[in-house]
């Protein structure tokens, strides 16, 4: 064994290269280039037709400034994603326990809830579609309860939680995956332990399971936040960003501008503004995170 | 005493099967979009929005799913989906291998620096690099062919980091008897490491393959027309001028969503595992 180790010392790099060349060619090419492409493109007025000209921030004041939907569109992302995370993480947490306390068909359910998650969101978005159009079985039911509830979709002031129950129904399950596992490691002494001192089933949730289960909370936290932040696929199915721009959210706005309009410049704009948005509160999470997760347990 | 432990012992079981029975009632009723699609996808026209509404068809149509496919080329829209996401997982495969172990086994300088780069292209959303990557589509003059759906969607650094993990456990000293034998790097990946992480190779295609028959974005973005289509985009065709064909649509959407679903079936304890095991990597 000795004699092997001063072997490993020495750089593997010229193994390395061809082992890497492919996918850093790939990664540079796909995803590096195109990132800084897009914010030298959001300082431009790029469109299909016409004179591309660098315009400095111009596509940023005019959206902070004059565009009459941007702030709309940030602020129902952000309500979008305040809303679905909290409901996430206490529909996935609440689900995880009462699974959890069962005897039997511990799998059985964990799969039933977890079935939408490897669907498409396009499929399932149509599905709930064909439910709350109007004249769809919802309408009906809500007509028969008496419920003086309007079309859920059309409504600009129900639409938004309409994505947002679709968004629960299909990707709850992975939460609740990762916080049962998590539950299931902590160890039974612990829980004894807190019995024995007194210590109410409630008092032993949030004191001594929660603790112990949030690196989860945070994982589940983080990666929660990144993709609701860039919801689009339900959103283009269940309402083109309708009625009005009531559900038009920053993910769904670049794929208009861009797309649909062809302002590209402006689109890139957008997208920054989405990235900034992302990033801002990935680090503010990672901040906070030294306030209430333990990983010393 | 005895009597008290008793009615304790049937409180506890009364508990439980209350339990049983709300999350048995809560899974039936979470199952419901799931049978509206198919009871949808199996009536006729006029029964869809039929007033009181009708839980089941009248008469069965399988026909429709018949329908469908020669309404709209739904069978290249099939054909279309599993290409591009078994081309991509194909790819996938292959690279992660190659620079998982890199990651692992190989020391050249850079190298952490280099890995924390890639777990930093984990953050860039796929809405901030569409537009560049449109504009590189048309200049390469790949728009609407199946290179463009495929190689620009094709590198993400996920893999690397998930077979890197896996080879990380795989013990030192397999490697370095082949080693002593002589055997190349390439050689040790093929013939050691790659046989040993099967699992961890399965789940990558798994959630690759899963993740690109489920993707829409892109699709929708370097796709023009019917030939290149993918699945979620077919469906979303089916809302046309003349209204929606909504039985039709929801026996496309069966038919999206079965590879899904059986593979989670199939595959459940895998995908329970690896998700278990996400909350360790994610605390550290």
């Amino acid at each position: 064994m000795a004699a092997l180790h001063p072997r490993r010392r020495r750089s593997d790099l010229r193994a390395a290269i061809p082992f890497l060349l492919p996918g850093f060619l790939g990664l540079a090419t796909f995803l590096i280039l195109p990132l800084f492409a897009s914010l030298l493109l959001s300082f431009s007025n790029w469109q299909v037709i016409g004179q591309t000209r660098f315009v400095g921030l111009a596509n940023y004041v005019n959206l902070f400034t004059h565009d009459p939907i941007f702030w709309g569109v940030f602020r129902t992302t952000l309500l979008y994603t305040v809303e679905y995370l909290a409901l996430n993480l206490v529909i996935s947490l609440a689900m995880a326990v009462w699974i959890g306390s069962l005897s039997w068909g511990r799998q059985l359910f964990r799969l039933v809830f977890f079935l939408p998650t490897f669907t498409p969101l396009i499929g399932i978005s149509l599905v709930w579609l064909l439910m709350l159009t109007p004249g769809g079985i919802v309408d009906s039911v809500f007509a028969t309860l008496g419920a003086p509830v309007p079309n859920l979709i059309t409504s600009p002031a129900y639409a938004l939680q309409v994505v947002v129950i679709v968004s629960l129904w299909s990707h709850f399950g992975y939460n609740m995956l990762l916080f049962g596992a998590a539950l299931e490691t902590i160890p039974s002494a612990y829980l004894d332990a807190a019995a024995i001192d007194g210590a109410r089933p409630w008092q032993r949730f949030w004191r001594i399971k929660l603790p112990l289960i949030s690196p989860s909370l945070f994982f589940g936290t983080v990666l929660t936040t990144i993709s609701s932040l860039q919801v689009f696929d339900q959103v283009y199915a269940l309402t083109r960003g309708g009625p009005g721009s009531s559900t038009t959210t920053l993910g769904y706005a670049i794929y208009s501008q861009g797309f649909v309009t062809y302002r590209l410049g402006y689109a890139s704009a957008i997208a920054w503004v989405l990235f900034s948005v992302i990033m801002a509160l990935t680090a503010l999470q990672l901040r906070l995170q030294r306030r209430w997760v333990h990983y010393d347990i | 005493m005895t009597s008290e432990v008793r009615r304790r012992g049937t409180g506890a079981r009364t508990a439980s099967a209350a339990r049983h029975i709300g999350i048995a009632i809560t899974a039936v009723v979470f199952l419901f979009p799931f049978f509206w699609m198919l009871s949808n996808a199996l009536r006729l026209d006029r029964e869809i929005f039929a007033m009181p509404p009708r839980l089941l068809p009248s008469s069965v149509q399988w026909v429709n799913f018949v329908a469908a496919w020669s309404y709209l080329p739904f069978g290249r829209f099939f054909l279309n989906s599993a290409f591009v996401a078994a081309s991509v997982t194909a790819i996938v495969l292959v690279v992660s291998s190659l620079s998982g172990y890199a990651f692992a086994r190989l020391k050249f300088p850079g190298r952490s620096g280099l890995f924390i780069l890639y777990l930093a292209t984990l953050m860039v959303p796929q809405a901030v690099i569409v537009i560049p990557l449109f504009l590189m589509m048309g200049a390469l003059d790949w728009v609407d062919t199946y290179q463009g759906l495929i190689v620009p969607v094709a590198f993400s650094s996920f893999g690397s980091f998930l077979l890197r993990q896996f080879f990380l456990t795989i013990p030192q000293e397999l490697e370095d008897a082949a080693r002593i034998d002589g055997a190349s790097h390439l050689r040790i990946l093929l013939t050691i490491f790659l046989p040993l992480s099967l699992p961890a190779l399965g789940l990558l295609a798994l959630f690759t393959f899963t993740g690109q028959w489920n993707s829409f974005l892109w699709p929708l973005i370097a796709v023009n027309g019917p030939d290149h289509a993918t699945l979620p985009l077919g469906l979303t065709l089916f809302q046309g001028q003349q209204g929606t064909q909504w039985n039709y649509m929801m026996a496309g959407a069966t038919i999206s969503m079965l590879p899904g679903l059986v593979l989670t079936i199939l595959m459940h304890r895998y995908i329970f595992r690896s998700i278990a095991i996400g909350s360790g990597f994610g605390g550290r």
